[in-house]
This record gives C-alpha cells, structure tokens and sequence, in this order.
C-alpha cells in the first residue's frame, strides 16, 4: 500500500503546494505587521513595533475596537441563552413544526450574506437603527444563533434526557432540573457556541457596512474602508491582533469540547 | 424507558408543548425581525413602487449592465467551484489516505485559515499579489521577470482570493465521504489484477461523487454571493453581483433595482440548493450500497 509511486509522489507535491498555498496569507501578515517598512520589501528590513505604536495612538482605530469589542460581547450574551433554549426546545419537543423551526434558525448560512445585509438596512431605514448600537447587536445575534444552535444540538445529543426526568421525579422543578442536570453536561458546547459567535460578530464586514456609521463603526468597517484607498501596514498589525484573538478563542472552545468527550 | 412522569395527562403535554415554544421563540423572533422581515421587505420592494410593477425585473433581465454582472458571476463560480475541485480533491485524497496524526495535521491546516477574518484573507493577498507586493518582489529578486506581473485588482487576483477561502468547503465534505469509502474495495480491485490507477477511477472516485456534489454545491452558492474579496481585489472591473447590490444601494440609490437583483440571486441559491439536495440524497443511497 505505502509503494511510492511516481502517483503518489504527484500526490504529495499538489497537496504540499496547496497547503502552502492555504496557509501562506495567514502566515504573511504578521512579518508585514512587525517591518519597519511602508512599502513591502524583500527580505524584509528591521523590526519594528511602529504599526502597533500607530493603532494604539489612534483615536478612531480605539473607538472602532471599543465598537467590535461592545457589540460581539453583547451579541455572546443575547445569543447564547436564546440559543440554547431554542436547541434545548429542538432536541426535547415532539411538535413537528419544531423541524421547521430548526431549519428556519439555520437560515442566517442559507441566505447570502449581502441580501441580508441590503435588507437589513431597509429595514433599519425605516425603524431608525441605522448607525446604531442595538441595531449593530441585533443583526449580529442573528447571525450567531446558528453557530450557538448547532453547538449545542451536537452537545444534547449525546445527552440522556430521562437523567432530567429523574431529577423531576426526585421533586425538582423545570427549570433547576435544567440548571443542575442538563447544563453542566453541555457546558462546554454552550461555550464552544459562545465563542463562536463571538468570533463571527468580531469578524463580521458586510452587513456592518451597510448598517454601521458614525462613532458606531466596527473595526472591520473602517479596516475595509482603509483597504479601499490605500495598502496601510497599520492593517497588518490589526489583522495579527485579530487573528491571534480568533485562535486563541479557537483553541480555547476545541480545548473545551474535548473535555466532554 | 420507564421512568413516569408525575402528570402525564393531556393538560401536561399541551403545557410542555407551550414551554417548548415558549423556549424557541425568542431565537425564531430574531430570526423572523433581522431575515425573513429583510427579504421579504427586499421581495416587495422589488415589485412594488408607487403600485405594482415589473420593471426592475425587466431591467435586471434585458439592461446589460445586469445582464453581463450575472454571466460574470456564474463564469466566476464555476472557475472557482472547478479550481477548488481540482485542489481540493488530492488534499482530501491524501488526508484520507494517510495514518491519522498526518491527516489531523492536513485537516488543521485546511481548518485554519477558516477561522481568520475574509477581510484578513483579503488583506493578505493584496500584500501577497500588488505590483510591489511580496510575489512580484521575489520573482524580481530571482530575476524571473523584468516588470512586476498584474496580478490583482483583476479577475485573477478575485479568484486566486475566492478559492483560498472557500477551499475548505470543499475539502471537509470530499474528506467526510471518502472516509466512508471501504479499504477493501480498492484491495479488491488490485488483487484482481486492476493497476492503482484502474481501481481509482473505476472504484474510488465513483465512490466519492456524492463529496464532489456536496463541495462543489457549497462552493459555487457561497461563490455567487461573495463580496468581499471582489470588492478589494476586483479593481472595480469585475462586477460581481453582490457589488451590483451594494453599488445600486450605496452609489445609485435605485434600491428597487437592488431588491430585484437580490432576489434573482436568492432564487438562484435556492434552486440550486433545491435541485442538488434530490441528487445528493439519491447519490448517498447508492454510496452506502
């Protein structure tokens, strides 16, 4: 089975490139980020830290990264509970419509992303959320339910419901049967959900580019608006910041799935 | 299963049912205010001004302008769903060939640039690709080429981002049906005299069409409504639909001509969907034989 062939040696070399190819912008960045340089040389000139000197010292970029880090908090804290009731209530009920339901909750993945975006903004338009913190928070608990919905399906399934009936039969209520038998068992793909969410509002461009404004705009929007007019290397030490941010949430919700088992 | 519950009456079961609907509808609600209000608000406003009328549709079907935009875009797709085939296919071959720490190993760094920002991605390649960039400074510096290469803000640059994004969606469904292709099929056919390559192409890949359905679905839908690398990498000359949207919103304010190329291209996606879910499910029926 293990003969190399010349095949498998084709095999090797196409799949080796395409790896690189995959991970060579991820890794691209973070050198641009730490160079003295504006412009792009090769090899790369001396270190510097000046990039991140020139975001931190900037007031737009602090109230940008206050905006991204306020909204994806907040959207965690709304999504995750409504989340969770909705998988909990998918998993648990034996009304049909609930199927419908679930499909309806995965409907955020479905739609392009720039249809609800434009329609959105409609919307926005007419209630006066444009340019707003609630309406910037909303669209993005929408567009983390399905990460927190589909997290926390996975986690219930292996989960035995009759240990909640037990504990009811035992004397408990709904509710502290849910708090004391069901959650601790799910703990960590309710918080693989949560930081998946989270992750999607830090990284979320497009419906904020069209519903986000004045001193409510996110990282990402001012980070595209920037890309559109020039190739500024502040960019490159927001994005190394963003990307260690994401996988160190990464890790951390993997870490966290793997202690259930 | 024999624990009893306390009440099991029908006046027990019509209030779990109400707990249960109670528990999803503040998820639903969010769902239905921030989606399904917005698209239809999108589907009404393209039929409807001052009265009902079909001339934005008569617009997006004879104005050239829109016309040309979705024959780009589905041009576009295509390459990117076929180049994504063409790379991804080998990944996921030897993923699935290999003993399980290297095929961890390939899995994670398909998996990884998954979870930084499109807008990162966008960025880099810009780095990667500009006419000062680092490619065109190192082709320099071998001496390969005199004058940097044009290799973004164009269509090369739009695909070249495009397919590094939506790799993956194709790599994890090719790898999750071959994972479910027995060994022992392809030993068949090589102890009954057929060459690997023989076995391949009559046994394995056969085997992992349903993947290739799967991954090319996802891609070419997440192609069609992609705007963010266009956009940046695009130059302004190619003109994905998604940016005909935002440009007729943004720039133009014909917003009725927005919704109504909206909504092309969201009956697009799910006739696609649709069309494709009757093959997919037919496809696993033979696939588990």
């Amino acid at each position: 089975m293990t003969r190399t062939s010349p095949a498998r040696i084709v095999l090797y070399v196409i799949s080796a490139l395409v790896l690189v190819y995959l991970i060579l912008p991820v890794l691209i960045i973070a050198p641009i980020s730490f160079s003295s340089a504006r412009f792009l040389t090769f090899p790369p000139p001396s270190f510097s830290l000046r990039w991140y000197q020139q975001y931190f010292a900037n007031p737009a970029w602090m109230q940008a990264t206050r905006v991204t880090l306020t909204v994806a908090f907040f959207t965690v804290l709304i999504a995750t509970p409504c989340g969770v009731a909705a998988a909990y209530a998918i998993s648990q009920s034996k009304l049909r419509i609930m199927r419908m339901f679930h499909m309806a909750l995965l409907l955020p993945l479905v739609v392009p992303i720039i249809i609800t975006a434009v329609g959105i903004f409609f919307v926005y338009a007419k209630v006066g959320l444009v340019a707003t913190m609630p309406g910037l928070v909303l669209a993005n608990v929408m567009l983390g339910l399905p990460y927190v919905v589909i997290s926390v399906l996975a986690g219930l399934q292996s989960f035995d419901p009759a240990q909640e009936m037990v504990a009811r039969s035992l004397g408990m209520n709904r509710l502290r049967s849910f708090f004391a038998v069901t959650l601790p068992q799910i703990k960590s793909s309710v918080v693989a959900g949560g930081i998946f969410a989270f992750i999607s509002a830090m990284d979320e461009t497009i419906v904020a580019l069209f519903i986000s404004g004045g001193q409510y705009q996110p990282l990402t929007k001012r980070m595209f608006t920037a890309l559109r007019d020039e190739i500024d290397p502040t960019i490159a030490a927001i994005s190394t910041l963003m990307t260690a941010a994401s996988f160190m949430l990464v890790l951390l919700a993997s870490t966290r799935g793997k202690r259930s088992g | 299963m024999t624990i009893t519950v306390p009440d099991s009456s029908q006046k027990h079961q019509r209030r779990e049912h109400a707990l249960m609907l109670a528990l999803v509808s503040p998820a639903l609600l969010v769902i239905l205010a921030l989606i399904v209000l917005p698209v239809g608000w999108l589907a009404w406003q393209s039929i409807y001004h001052d009265g009902f009328t079909l001339e934005n549709y008569r617009r997006v079907f004879t104005e050239d302008i829109y016309w040309r935009s979705f024959a780009l875009t589905f041009e576009i797709s295509l390459a990117v769903t076929v180049i994504a085939l063409l790379l991804g296919y080998p990944v996921a071959y030897l993923a699935n060939a290999v003993p399980k720490g290297w095929s961890i190993l390939i899995l994670s760094l398909v998996v990884l640039p998954f979870w930084t920002s499109v807008l990162v991605r966008a960025y880099a390649w810009l780095a990667l690709l500009q006419r000062t960039g680092v490619i065109n400074q190192f082709l320099r510096y071998l001496d390969v080429i005199s004058e940097p290469l044009a290799l973004v803000h164009n269509t090369f640059g739009t695909v070249v981002a495009t397919v590094h994004i939506l790799l993956p969606f194709m790599v994890l469904p090719l790898y999750a049906t071959m994972q479910k292709i027995p060994g022992d099929l392809m030993q068949a056919g090589a102890s009954l005299g057929a060459s690997p390559s023989l076995t391949f192409f009559r046994v394995f890949l056969p085997l992992s069409l349903p993947g290739v359905l799967a991954g090319c679905t996802m891609v070419f839908v997440l192609c069609l409504g992609f705007y963010i690398t266009p956009e940046l990498l695009g130059g302004g000359r190619t003109v994905m639909v998604s940016m005909l949207v935002s440009r007729n919103v943004e720039l133009y304010n014909q917003f009725g001509a927005a919704s109504a190329v909206a909504v092309v291209l969201l009956l697009s996606v799910l006739l696609i969907f649709f069309a494709v879910s009757r093959f997919i499910s037919l496809d696993r029926v033979l696939g588990q034989k």
